[in-house]
């Protein structure tokens, strides 16, 4: 608790009586619209479920979200605009039947390992997969592609509607299934003739005869899998761009059957879950926040009035969370796994939200971050393994995660603190019941299967006895498919029915939101929508004063902001301290050597560290966004102290993939090279010489198969 | 025929709803996703501009005056704040009526004047002027309940 301005040591009657007082207080004075809850991709779904239901209808805010805002939203957009409703349709098994993958925007070498060895076992195997690969970085996979479009910023968009324009002249597309399952193609087809390869190979700076070749394989594949990641999540026009790699499948025929798959892509383990539950901008279980029938059966549910559920607009988005907290009509701010103090854009301004006077701010973690420093009250929480729970990843699979060991000290499961807050809130329902009635994460599960019957997102045929010992179970798993579902959609007949959609749609330039007699119209009897956008360029681009163009990205080494991986010395040592990239002409030109310390600037920040000469395209500047400063007093390394406050109209995900910085060398190498790893994207260009990342014998394992 | 004084008053409204977008999105920068939409908007209405002028100058121009009343009553002074960028907003949603429903009677007349060009002009641009309500009404709604109850 902060006494005086320190955080010192407290109980838990204290740091959760501090907590209820200025809930009380706020509530009394200002009402739920006062609350604000800023969450993560890492809990369990319990623990979303239940902070749903807190925030929902226990104090009636709409002002929840998550960081997942930053890692998925864009998946989750494109997937309820195209499809009716959140849910991947694919399965990561296509992987294994696929003739042909294409990566979107998606480092998957560096950001899912275990999928990217998938991958290589088919790439090494008989009959390999042909890979295309959308990337500016030259990015492991990228290496391996067939095909690499090494897209300028911020042109995703542009790439889309040429590879559909090469899809649609050349008639690969399947007009059986167009016709029989989809709206929308005229509009689509009239869009993207405006995108003959010659142009956009000059938006896109990619050479002309790549996007023919790419659009040629694509466009004969039988089996075609795609995969879409923070390359255009976290990029300019992002559902927009989303939205046309669902295109492609759908005017393909290829959706729900081996190989042919979406994989719109989740950042984090259970992004999944904090969609599902309506731990974010989002109703539990897929509902949509327009259809009162659906909001009628979450107060049945929780036995709550109707009215005590917000729902007079779409669930508010985060980053308008942190602005209501700015302007002061957020004065308590809970937030929970998740570390903005390094992983939000402009972090100059985020830092002043956090240290407002105004604003409460709970931070509940598993360790000390930079955004727990300018807490009010830390709540120390259990990590997984230290916790029972389940986690559901992109390809809808549920797990049971159980506790391995104790949490250390007085640390408590993420779960128990809301319960506990719940219960000393005296949350109530509609007869004077407690609102929260259940008490461990197994009594949740239960809970949570009543929300999701009936939804697509059906745990109802689940349980804690199923999933133990089995590897998980994909969902929807109810009577009608006991075992789960592979694949989504396999009979052409999507969620769009008005009465069941999780929206009425969206325009994809603005954002602006259709109604339900809007939808109604449409008689979309369970076609899919083939949504068309022109090509808009970025609103900030490289000028003279910023002539590059910057991007944030990851490294395999690290995840999120280093809070845990930094503490595994093995990972820390392999990528110790923060980057940038610049690639050997614009290293020439600035008179830059490997190593080198240069400063980056940009509207909003500046950053110093070592540049690393790589393969990335010209005119680009990478910097990993890891790097934060609990474990650094140095200058600012950070990569959002430079990213702009901006996003995507539609699925409202920050632009980290845009933007424009200068750079300047401020002084040599002194011997030592960038502290990137060699092993990844930010491999040294050749003719650079640098020491080779090496695990070193802290990491080494010995394996001894069969008996001893 | 008044059809080209529909046609005048129509090309100045969307002159001065271009303006109005860029003016009510420079007064409220730091509502970021407002100031770029309505820069989006802007650029919208410049084009619907645009695509009418071969049909005012084959109609013959008629410049009524209450476009530029409209835009003077509208947005002279624009508002700061939060209650202030509802109240502006409020402002767009009302010239951004007037475009839609000029945009109905001009479709009308073309259609009974068997101008398929300038019947494909209001096709394409009376549905974008749709979204450009569509947008306003959903960005206020966000904003109301906070800007009503809870912001000081």
């Amino acid at each position: 608790m902060r006494e005086n301005g320190e955080l010192v040591e407290a109980s838990w009657d204290e740091a959760m009586g501090r907590v209820v007082e200025r809930s009380k207080e706020v509530l009394e004075e200002k009402g739920p619209l006062a609350f604000g809850f800023y969450t993560t991709g890492q809990l369990f779904l319990e623990e979303y479920y239940t902070l749903g239901v807190i925030g929902k209808a226990g104090l009636g805010t709409p002002h929840m979200d998550g960081n997942t805002r930053l890692c998925t939203a864009t998946a989750a957009e494109a997937l309820k605009q195209t499809f009716g409703t959140d849910g991947q349709p694919g399965s990561y098994a296509d992987v294994d039947h696929a003739d042909t993958i294409c990566l979107y925007g998606h480092n998957v070498a560096e950001t899912q390992a275990v999928l990217w060895m998938r991958m290589l076992d088919r790439l090494e195997g008989p009959n390999p997969p042909k890979l295309v690969v959308v990337d500016p970085r030259p990015t492991p996979a990228a290496r391996r592609a067939d095909v690499h479009l090494q897209v300028k910023n911020g042109t995703n968009m542009a790439l889309m509607n040429g590879l559909l324009h090469e899809i649609i002249a050349n008639r690969w597309y399947d007009e059986g299934y167009v016709a029989a399952h989809t709206l929308g193609f005229e509009d689509l087809r009239t869009t993207v003739e405006e995108y003959p390869p010659e142009k956009l190979a000059a938006i896109c700076e990619v050479p002309e005869n790549q996007i023919r070749e790419a659009a040629r394989i694509i466009g004969e594949s039988e089996r075609l899998l795609s995969t879409v990641l923070q390359g255009f999540y976290q990029s300019h026009q992002a559902t927009a761009a989303s939205c046309q790699v669902n295109n492609i499948h759908l005017i393909r025929g290829m959706i729900g059957k081996p190989g042919c798959g979406v994989l719109q892509m989740n950042g984090q383990p259970t992004a999944q879950n904090t969609r599902e539950c309506g731990a974010n901008g989002d109703m539990p279980a897929f509902r949509n926040w327009d259809n009162v029938e659906h909001i009628q059966e979450l107060a049945e549910l929780w036995n709550v009035e109707r009215m005590k559920i917000p729902h007079w607009s779409s669930p508010t988005h985060a980053m308008q969370i942190w602005r209501y907290a700015e302007q002061g009509s957020i004065q308590l701010l809970w937030i929970s796994a998740t570390n903005p103090a390094v992983s939000l854009p402009e972090l100059p301004r985020i830092r002043e939200i956090l240290e407002k006077e105004d604003l409460f701010v709970v931070v509940q973690d598993i360790f000390l971050t930079e955004t727990a420093r300018y807490a009010d009250v830390v709540l120390p929480a259990a990590t997984w393994g230290e916790k029972t729970g389940t986690f559901t990843n992109a390809d809808r699979t549920v797990h049971l995660s159980e506790k391995a060991v104790d949490p250390p000290g007085e640390t408590k499961s993420d779960l128990d603190i809301f319960l506990d807050y719940a219960r000393r809130m005296d949350f109530r329902d509609k007869d004077g019941g407690p609102l929260i009635k259940w008490y461990n994460p197994e009594s949740c599960f239960e809970a949570w299967k009543e929300c999701s019957q009936g939804r697509p997102c059906d745990y109802t045929g689940l349980s804690y006895d199923k999933l133990r010992g089995s590897s998980g179970v994909q969902w929807p798993c109810n009577d009608e498919h006991p075992d789960g579902t592979e694949r989504l959609y396999a009979d052409g007949s999507f969620n769009t029915e008005t009465d069941y959609c999780e929206t009425y749609g969206r325009d994809l330039l603005t954002g602006a939101e259709s109604t339900e007699v809007e939808h109604r119209a449409l008689n979309t009897a369970g076609w899919a929508f083939l949504l068309a956008a022109e090509y808009q360029p970025p609103h900030e681009e490289p000028d003279e004063e910023y002539p590059f163009s910057y991007t944030t990205g990851r490294t395999i080494y690290h995840f999120h902001t280093r809070t845990k991986t930094a503490r595994a010395p093995q990972l820390q040592s392999a990528a110790p301290d923060a980057w940038v990239e610049l690639s050997p002409a614009d290293a020439e030109s600035l008179g830059v050597g490997e190593g080198d310390v240069v400063r980056v600037e940009s509207p909003r920040g500046r950053l110093e560290a070592k540049a690393r000469i790589s393969g990335i395209k010209e005119g680009v500047v990478f910097a990993p966004f890891h790097y934060g400063y609990f474990d650094s007093d140095g200058p600012p390394r950070a990569a959002n102290e430079l990213t702009i406050t901006e996003w995507d109209p539609a699925s409202k995900q920050p632009l980290y993939r845009v933007g424009a910085v200068r750079v300047t060398r401020i002084s040599d190498s002194g011997g030592m090279p960038a502290p990137a790893p060699t092993t990844t994207a930010s491999a040294p260009s050749s003719g650079v010489s640098v020491p080779g990342t090496a695990a070193g014998g802290d990491a080494e394992v010995e394996e001894i198969v069969g008996k001893e | 025929m008044h059809l080209a004084n529909y046609l005048g008053y129509l090309h100045r409204a969307e002159i001065n709803l271009a303006e109005g977008f860029r003016k009510v999105g420079d007064s409220h920068a730091e509502e970021v996703d407002v100031y770029h939409t309505c820069n989006t908007l802007s650029k919208q209405c410049e084009a619907h501009a645009d695509k009418l002028q071969p049909f005012v100058e084959r109609y013959g121009e008629e410049k009524p005056e209450e476009p530029e009343n409209l835009y003077h009553e509208l947005f002279d002074e624009t508002r700061s704040g939060g209650l202030g960028l509802l109240r502006d907003m409020q402002d767009l949603y009302l010239m951004a009526n007037a475009c839609d429903i000029s945009w109905t009677m001009i479709g009308q007349a073309s259609q009974g004047a068997r101008d398929r060009e300038l019947l494909e002009v209001v096709n394409a641009c009376e549905n974008q002027t749709a979204a450009q309500i569509k947008w306003l009404k959903t960005r206020m709604k966000q904003a109301a309940p906070q800007t009503l109850l809870v912001a000081s």
